[in-house]
């Protein structure tokens, strides 16, 4: 998890996002919906993103996992972050990280996507605010790599 | 979280008796105390409210005090941004507490698109004021008189002298503990003068989003923390009869609240918290509730008294049934939306804990004060021992109102001498809480041959009276609003009863030019009254490529149409432009749309965009194809996965045009963008193939249908034809 071994009991079923959320403390994952409609609950698993709430923790165990928490490099932030960060495709912010998540995940199989494979990727993702066309655009410029050079120490 | 702290909350102290100083340091405070409610309009009878105040501490820092809550409007900025303009400050210098209930000026509520005209106000004047005070003690300092004054960042400094001798704002105030009350006389910055105001910002608080290190009201949790449920009933209307909690409490951990109808569950871990919700054994009493097919007939049959602010309109100028009569052209026509659901992105969250006989609750709430208020009441305790405090919230639109989840976890909390979070489930939030009401406006309205309106009937049920009154001009005109019983849980939704209310108003509208063969735009601008509205809706027709073509419906080519709509609520003005394809196989695609909108001087203009492109595609789906199904007190798709709401692929391309206004006072943009979507798209669709759809949602499976018999009122699903034959009006008009 973000670099670490935790160890996890599996005396109790349970999801991914609720051992996350409740036993982990990890809190950028968010509950939405509970059954895999949201995508607020996306983190990567083995560098792709999953619905976090729709994976039984036990098909986890031993695999490699990278939350929102656990997204920025050596105090650099991810380009689909900081692309996030410049154009506040958000207003409530609930749904972001899910966002983030999905756009990385997106990214780093397709690190030129169109428009439309962009809007493709991520219908799985929620925004009741409506910043869906913010979240192209900063899905896009992030691809593009047009962020701002001296934002991107942070 | 920072440690409660007792004490009596500043908005039940006087101005001069609040212990600011000991809570926040040494240093300068300017109050502006809130209003008492007039005799009419929201609040009335209730304590004063509103106001505002700002600290100035030897930091150099300022630190403001409101009663409004920020739920994802991006207010947070913006009224920091009118703090930082008054006082010269930058933006990272003001630190805005917003409804924390024991040191914020009380307020009704955050609804009704008052941050901005409300607490806006009263924050530019409270930092003007503060600006005069901290200029007269610089001039006293520096020995020069204040016009010889030249202030910037947070620095006082005489003109041409700068850099020897400047004072910052903290020096001006160390050793100070100086209250004052702003005086009538202030001036805050005209908009037309602003420097930081009304520019380009980043949201306050993105770098926390973006990392997901800020913490929502469902992601916090205290030491020791419990995990609770509610029980709820099966139904609307149903009442508990009995109750046998013998299984829960033999659960070990669990603890259990049964008072009156409130019935409640806590455990160590959430898992533990849902069994035994599901060991709770009670018994209902159902009530007689209708059918969905039945409901708009149900609500003719079931008016109610109505609420005084949401419902009561009566308007009636010159005699309308004398000018229907006689009117050479006269159009009659009913239009309805279904229930709608607010759908959060976060649910409803609580997190209740005492430190003796006082509440803390942090809560994810539109109205901490009345939570506050009706907490106290409801557990027998003063306002002073209940603490409301609004963390970052996943979204309200109208929905987050949690007194009951509150006091359910204020109860378990007692009950356990432990903190206790309840999170609703997605199913909890569309059952439990509230919807936008179903709503049906008959219209009927009567022109000259040349179009000329003369007479305006506007009856609607059930909707609300927000923009009930026409902006057209009309010689005679009866505006009444009946509130009705609802079959299911209805209330406040982000643009009240504006969406239906002008949905049946523009599409009538567009029925009448359409009839009169008259251009819609042209037709519009004829009537309208307001100047700034029909300024709008040039700009929009103009981005939009409108041109008078005064030209039958598909004239934009097969299967493609374009329709426009105006609106005007809560101070804001907006026209929608809509282009629609409607290919052989009836499937309806939204291709292009078009918002412009107007309210007064733009604060913070990143963040109106998102509010009025984010209004416009939440409208979309309340448009196209969201609506609660319901039979008799249940609903039936209360999930995700049953209840459609608008996603990436749903949304078309948006051009939003903004109208800085900086001559007139800024308003809320929250809400009047949304009003306007629906009417356009209905209108771009028979634009595009003769059909005329009148009820919300307008294509519930995505196609149109081949004739408006089928569009024509139904009710929010399958009605039983009979009774559509019965509510329907023909298409086009009849003749006198």
């Amino acid at each position: 998890m973000n670099g670490v071994a935790h160890p996890i009991s599996l005396d109790r079923d349970r999801s991914l996002l609720y051992v996350l959320r409740e036993e982990l403390g990890l809190t950028g994952a968010k509950y939405g919906c509970g059954e895999g409609e949201c995508g607020a609950c996306k983190v990567l698993l083995e560098g792709l993103a999953v619905r976090a709430c729709a994976i039984p923790v036990s098909e986890a165990l031993g695999r490699s996992i990278v939350t929102i928490e656990g997204l920025a490099q050596g105090g650099r932030l991810h380009p689909v972050q900081q692309a996030f960060l410049e154009l506040c495709p958000f207003q409530c912010g609930f749904c972001t990280p899910g966002m983030i998540m999905a756009g990385a995940s997106l990214l780093s199989q397709n690190p030129n996507p169109t428009e439309e494979e962009v809007r493709t990727a991520m219908d799985g993702n929620i925004c009741r605010c409506g910043g869906y066309l913010r979240v192209v655009e900063a899905i896009l410029r992030a691809a593009q790599g047009t962020l701002r050079p001296e934002a991107r120490s942070r | 979280m920072s440690a409660p702290r007792s004490g009596v909350p500043f908005d039940l102290a006087a101005p001069n008796e609040r212990p600011y100083f000991d809570r926040f340091g040494d240093g300068l405070v300017v109050v502006l105390p809130g209003r008492r409610p007039g005799r009419e309009g929201w609040g009335r009878g209730g304590p004063p409210h509103g106001g505002a105040w700002i600290h100035i501490g030897a930091d150099g820092k300022a630190r403001a005090f409101i009663g409004k809550v920020e739920v994802g409007q991006g207010t947070r900025t913006a009224l920091s941004l009118l703090v930082s303009e008054e006082l010269r400050l930058p933006l990272d210098a003001v630190e805005l507490t917003m409804g924390d209930t024991d040191v914020c000026p009380w307020d009704m509520g955050t609804f009704g698109s008052r941050s901005m005209p409300d607490a806006g106000e009263h924050l530019r004047t409270t930092g003007a004021a503060a600006r005069a005070v901290l200029l007269e003690i610089a001039a006293s300092r520096l020995e020069a008189a204040v016009p010889d004054l030249d202030y910037q960042d947070g620095r006082v400094w005489v003109k041409g002298t700068e850099s020897s001798r400047s004072l910052g704002y903290g020096e001006l105030v160390r050793g100070l503990r100086r209250v004052e009350v702003v005086p009538s006389s202030t001036h805050p910055v005209p908009p037309t003068e602003w420097t930081r105001a009304g520019r380009p910002t980043v949201n306050l608080g993105a770098l926390e989003t973006v990392t997901g290190a800020r913490k929502y009201a469902s992601d916090l949790r205290l030491p020791g923390l419990l995990h609770g449920r509610l029980l709820f009933p099966p139904s609307y209307g149903a009442t508990l009869v009995s109750v046998d909690l013998s299984r829960v409490r033999s659960m070990r951990g669990v603890v259990s609240v049964h008072d009156g109808d409130l019935v409640a569950v806590a455990a160590p871990d959430p898992l533990t918290a849902a069994a035994a919700l599901r060991a709770v054994r009670a018994k209902w009493r159902t009530t007689d509730q209708p059918a969905e097919g039945e409901i708009v007939s149900y609500l003719r049959r079931h008016p109610a008294e109505g609420e005084e602010f949401w419902d009561v309109i009566h308007h009636s100028v010159g005699n309308v049934a004398a000018a229907l009569s006689s009117a050479p052209v006269t159009l009659n026509a009913t239009y309805s939306t279904a229930y709608i659901a607010h759908v959060p992105m976060e649910t409803h969250a609580a997190l209740a804990s005492w430190e003796g006989d006082r509440l803390t609750i942090w809560l994810g709430s539109q109205t901490p004060f009345p939570a506050r208020d009706g907490l106290a009441e409801a557990l027998g305790l003063t306002p002073s021992n209940v603490h409301v405090i609004i963390p970052p919230i996943g979204a309200g639109f109208g929905g987050k109102h949690a007194e009951t989840l509150a006091l359910g976890a204020a109860r378990l909390a007692k009950a356990s001498g432990r903190p206790v979070r309840i999170v609703y489930t997605r199913e909890e939030e569309f059952t439990q809480t509230h919807f936008r009401p179903m709503a049906v406006v008959d219209i009927r309205s009567g022109a000259k041959e040349n179009g000329e309106l003369v007479a305006w009937q506007f009856q609607i049920l059930n909707a609300g009276s927000a923009a009930a009154r026409t902006p057209y001009r009309a010689p005679a005109q009866k505006v009444d609003n009946q509130p009705a019983e609802s079959p299911l849980p209805q209330g406040p939704y982000r643009a009240l009863a504006a969406v239906a209310n002008n949905f049946a108003r523009e599409s009538h509208m567009d029925e009448l030019a359409s009839r009169c063969g008259i251009d819609p735009v042209g037709y519009r601008l004829r009537h309208l009254e307001d100047d700034r509205l029909s300024a709008v809706l040039r700009a929009v027709a103009d981005r939009a490529g409108w041109a008078d073509r005064g030209s039958p419906p598909g004239s934009m080519g097969p299967g493609r149409g374009r329709g426009i709509a105006v609106g005007m609520e809560k101070g804001g003005r907006v026209a929608t432009f809509a282009e629609v394809e409607v290919p052989a196989n009836r499937r309806l695609s939204v291709v292009r749309i078009v918002t412009g909108f107007e309210c007064g001087a733009i604060v913070h203009p990143s963040g109106l965009r998102s509010q009025v492109e984010g209004g416009t595609i939440m409208a979309l789906g309340g448009a196209l194809f969201e609506a609660i199904h319901f039979d008799r007190g249940r609903v039936l798709n209360p999930r995700l996965s049953q209840y459609r709401v608008p996603r990436f692929r749903d949304t078309p391309p948006i051009e939003v045009v903004l109208l800085d206004r900086r001559d007139l006072p800024s308003q809320g943009g929250g809400e009047a963008p949304l009003m306007a979507v629906a009417p356009a798209i209905a209108n771009a669709i028979y634009d595009a193939t003769g059909v005329r759809l009148r009820a919300l949602p307008l294509v519930p499976n995505g196609t149109v249908p081949e004739s408006d018999r089928e569009g024509a009122l139904r009710s929010p699903s399958k009605g039983p034809p009979s009774q559509a034959r019965a509510l329907r009006r023909p298409r086009g008009t009849s003749r006198a």
